[in-house]
């Protein structure tokens, strides 16, 4: 055994020599994160706090219940837009939700292994990814092409598209964390998959995925990119699902665009309601997930 | 019945990635019948009838440029951020921070679009554009247009702010995952705490975090709304960025620009042509990236069962 | 933590500058223990998992702790080199005097201690991206050595005293988590050393090993005793007996009885104790 009395010197002198510095950067590390989670409120705080500012001055009972008046002119509201981003988005959900929760039980009770349902889950993946734009433009070229108009139909299509995938990632992730030991239960009794899926398991994983639904929903509240070449956007309130429509999100970006100041104040107005309502639609649900429980 | 449905269900995800690809297909055949491949390096963009001619080249570099931007100034925020959430903060500060980080990603593009355009640009014009401006214009190509706030550098900085949710929630979750031991492993031979962070944990989640910056690239190039309220909206030669205060387009931006008031058959496939480019770049970031993060939580959680 | 008067009115100097073996300070009776633990209590929040613990420990001996499951054992090492404080919630209060200086005064960083009192886990936790090579290197580099030689010379002497450098010199730069368990373990006892701890603490080092990796390790602890003072946490009874000079029994967070590792075996002298021997209780 070697006597190590020479390198514990050696080693003392450097770790006295070095520590003041890299106690330094260790505390220096810490400040700067800091800062970089500062750098990230900022942003947040000052989007809430303009939207607010600007737009609650824009907002009246006119607005909410009025189309647009004269461009220049102000006066009038946003009412078609507001009418328009419920029908399409409600639209979209009616076609998404079913769809992507069924698919995301398939995937979860019916077929966990296995190369097509391997597939299924890349190309959700893949769907989850692709560009709000490409999608609209799939929903131009698919119905409003086919159809010869811009359709309320055309872009609740394509809002459905880009919320599917994200309900059938939340509805697997959701079922897959239900113990497995209620499913054992139910096939001990006889009880055939189906009915096990429906009125066992669905049921513990309910807050879970209506959660991943309203997420999914605020998500494409506030898409723009594909209702521009599916919805067109007129200053005209409903007129059928195979006719144009406003919406919030393509109005904002309408209105903003233009140079006049009322324009302006009209567009912050309807940031503020579109925020508003995706808030509402949060706190609806977990007002409702909460009613829920107490029940149980 | 019911395995039925559920299986049908099944089979639409695969239906709508295959109407995606034939939509795309479909609608650019026409101006790559007419131009060629060569469409992806032209820089001309030209619908007027009789003379027309379009590239894709700017909207490319556009695109790569803004992305670049985001990439640098949001990736190592995301990172810190992820760093103090995960391994500095106590709980009772790291978890609400975390749920406000995700709230930034709750906000719609359009009213970052709004706030960028209105408010954040002369954040960015006065107080960094400017002074940079002054500075180094002479000197250094990177700052030599004047700056007035809407040009490729904002566009770039609202879109970094755009991905630190997404980003910094999955490094995050990576970096959950290094097991504790390894950590103590460090702490033992006497690291400070950054030093075990830079030792122990960074090198066990490597490829997560790469994975995780090209999620967020996959956003950023797949941004629309916000881009092309803030990018300065230029087509042709001139698009292509000389200094990061020009003005810029990128792919998505022009798509949704020009769409509506397309001049043509022709320029309306020019724009789906765009699209097309824009997914295959977005679909091949996309998928390098979920295999980086699902390989590294996967044999993080192989190792652990030992 | 806190400031405990010093009762002998002795001057000490705690600056970080000074090396610990240039200590002016002399506290009485303590310097001839390397470590004097004195009345360590630990929490894990509100719940008291070691109380009053006072035990001091001869320089150049091998000390085992053993004691049933939750006796707190492994609590007390990991206050010794102040790694309890880390877990979120866990504190503790005392002296630990290592060399004359308590480790538990507010003007030292835990950092610096936890140099020369290097730690030895219960399963081997090598670094899994860096070689056998690296990983021994691991804690001079992040101290700051950077003499390449000083570094290769000092990972041999460390692999050497480990009992690992003949089976794996030539593959130096192979992946740590290419050896088997035991190997493992003394890569990690290894990178310990590399540090030239005065005291190195084991906490159930062979708990995860077979018994053939497990008796080399038994091995290595009392050749390594000449250079470090060793106190190892161990629920195998006959390894204290195999390996140690001095054994502590503790029970639910007390220390039972403390003496040389003959004497708690022959003859213990707690009822506890003797019922703990001869194994009648687990």
């Amino acid at each position: 055994m070697n006597s190590n009395n020479n390198y514990r010197d050696i080693l003392q002198e450097t770790v006295t020599k070095k520590y003041k510095k890299r106690l330094f950067v260790d505390k220096l590390v810490t400040i700067l994160t800091v800062v970089c989670v500062v750098a990230a409120i900022v942003p947040l705080v000052s989007i809430l706090l303009e939207v607010v500012k600007n737009g609650v001055s824009a907002i009246s009972f006119e607005f909410i219940t009025q189309p647009q008046g004269s461009i220049g002119l102000g006066g009038g509201g946003v009412a078609p837009a507001i009418q328009g981003t419920i029908i399409v988005v409600g639209l979209a959900s009616l076609i998404a939700a079913p769809i992507g929760v069924v698919t995301g039980i398939y995937l979860s009770e019916f077929a966990k292994e296995g190369t097509f349902p391997n597939m299924v889950r890349f190309f959700n993946d893949v769907l989850t990814g692709l560009p709000s734009i490409v999608i609209g433009i799939v929903g131009y070229v698919v119905i409003v092409l086919a159809m010869g108009s811009f359709s309320v139909l055309a872009g609740s299509i394509s809002l459905s598209i880009i919320m599917m995938p994200i309900v059938v990632r939340v509805t697997e992730e959701t079922l897959k964390i239900i113990p497995h030991s209620l499913r054992e239960a139910g096939y001990s009794l006889g009880i055939s998959k189906a009915k096990i899926t429906l009125f066992i398991v669905l049921p513990s994983a309910k807050n879970g995925i209506l959660t991943g639904i309203v997420i999914a929903i605020s998500r494409i509240a506030g898409e723009t990119a594909p209702l521009i070449m599916t919805i067109l956007g007129t200053s005209l309130f409903f007129t059928g699902i195979t006719g144009p429509v406003d919406a919030l999100p393509l109005r904002i970006w309408r209105l903003a665009s233009q140079p006049y100041e009322s324009a302006h104040a009209f567009g912050w107005g309807s940031a503020l309601i579109l925020i508003l309502m995706i808030l509402a639609l949060s706190i609806g649900l977990r007002f409702l997930a909460q009613r829920r429980s107490l029940f149980k | 019945m019911f395995s039925f449905l559920v299986f049908g269900a099944a089979v639409y995800t695969l239906l709508m990635v295959g109407l995606v690809a034939y939509s795309v297909v479909k609608g650019s055949i026409d101006i790559f019948s007419y131009e060629g491949i060569g469409f992806v390096i032209q820089t001309n963009w030209n619908p007027v009838e009789g003379r027309e001619s379009f590239g894709a080249l700017p909207y490319i570099v556009g695109t790569l440029i803004s992305s670049a931007i985001a990439m640098a100034i949001g990736v190592p925020i995301s990172l810190a951020i992820a760093v103090f959430i995960s391994e500095i903060a106590p709980p009772r500060i790291g978890t609400p921070l975390s749920f406000i980080t995700e709230l930034l990603a709750a906000v719609p593009s359009i009213i970052y679009g709004l706030w960028a355009l209105f408010v954040f640009r002369f954040w960015v014009r006065d107080l960094i554009e400017k002074p940079l401006y002054d500075a180094f214009h002479g000197y250094l190509p990177f700052f030599a247009k004047t700056p007035f706030g809407l040009d490729i550098f904002t566009a770039g900085i609202v879109l970094a702010i755009m991905i630190i949710p997404i980003v910094s929630s999955i490094c995050r979750e990576v970096m959950r995952v290094v097991p504790n031991s390894q950590r103590e492993a460090a702490y033992s031979l006497g690291a400070t705490r950054w030093e075990t962070v830079r030792v122990a944990v960074f090198p066990y989640v490597k490829s997560g975090l790469v994975g995780a910056t090209m999620l967020g690239l996959g956003r950023a190039v797949g941004e629309t709304i916000l881009v092309t309220m803030v990018i300065g909206n230029v087509i042709g030669p001139g698009a292509i960025p000389t200094s990061l205060f020009s003005q810029g387009q990128t792919l998505s931006s022009l798509i949704a620009n020009e769409f509506n008031e397309a001049s043509s058959d022709l320029h309306l496939s020019a724009l789906i042509a765009l699209g097309m480019i824009l997914l295959i770049l977005t679909m091949a970031i996309n998928i390098v990236a979920r295999l980086l993060v699902k390989k590294k939580v996967k044999v993080s959680s192989g190792a652990k069962s030992e | 933590m806190h400031n405990y008067s010093n009762s002998h009115n002795v001057k000490y100097q705690l600056a970080i500058e000074e090396p610990l073996e240039h200590k002016e300070a002399v506290v009485e009776s303590i310097d001839k223990y390397k470590v004097s633990i004195q009345n360590v209590n630990g929490w894990f929040g509100t719940k008291r998992a070691i109380k009053d613990i006072n035990l001091n420990v001869k320089e150049r001996t091998v000390t085992a702790f053993i004691g049933p499951s939750g006796c707190g054992k492994t609590t007390l090492v990991r206050c010794l080199n102040r790694m309890h404080e880390m877990t979120p919630g866990a504190r503790a209060e005392g002296r630990v005097i290592v060399d004359g200086v308590n480790i538990y005064d507010k003007s030292i960083d835990p950092v610096i201690i936890r140099r020369r009192i290097g730690m030895v886990f219960q399963k081997p936790n090598p670094f899994p991206t860096m070689s056998i090579f690296e990983n021994v290197a691991a804690g001079l580099k992040l101290n700051g050595i950077n003499n390449k030689t000083i570094i290769r010379e000092i990972v041999e002497e460390s692999l050497r005293n480990a009992a690992l450098w003949d089976e794996v010199k030539n593959q130096l730069e192979q992946p740590g988590m290419s050896l088997s368990g035991g190997q493992q373990q003394r890569l990690c006892i290894a990178r310990a050393l590399a540090l030239q701890p005065e005291v190195l603490l084991m906490d159930e080092p062979t708990s995860s090993l077979d018994p053939f990796g497990s008796s080399k390790i038994e091995e290595l602890v009392r050749s390594l005793k000449d250079n470090v003072t060793i106190i190892i946490v161990t629920h195998n009874m006959q390894q204290a007996a195999r390996v140690s000079d001095f054994t502590a029994f503790m029970y639910l967070g007390d220390l039972i009885e403390y003496g040389s590792t003959n004497q708690i075996f022959m003859k213990p002298e707690k009822e506890l104790t003797e019922r703990y021997i001869s194994g009648k209780f687990g």
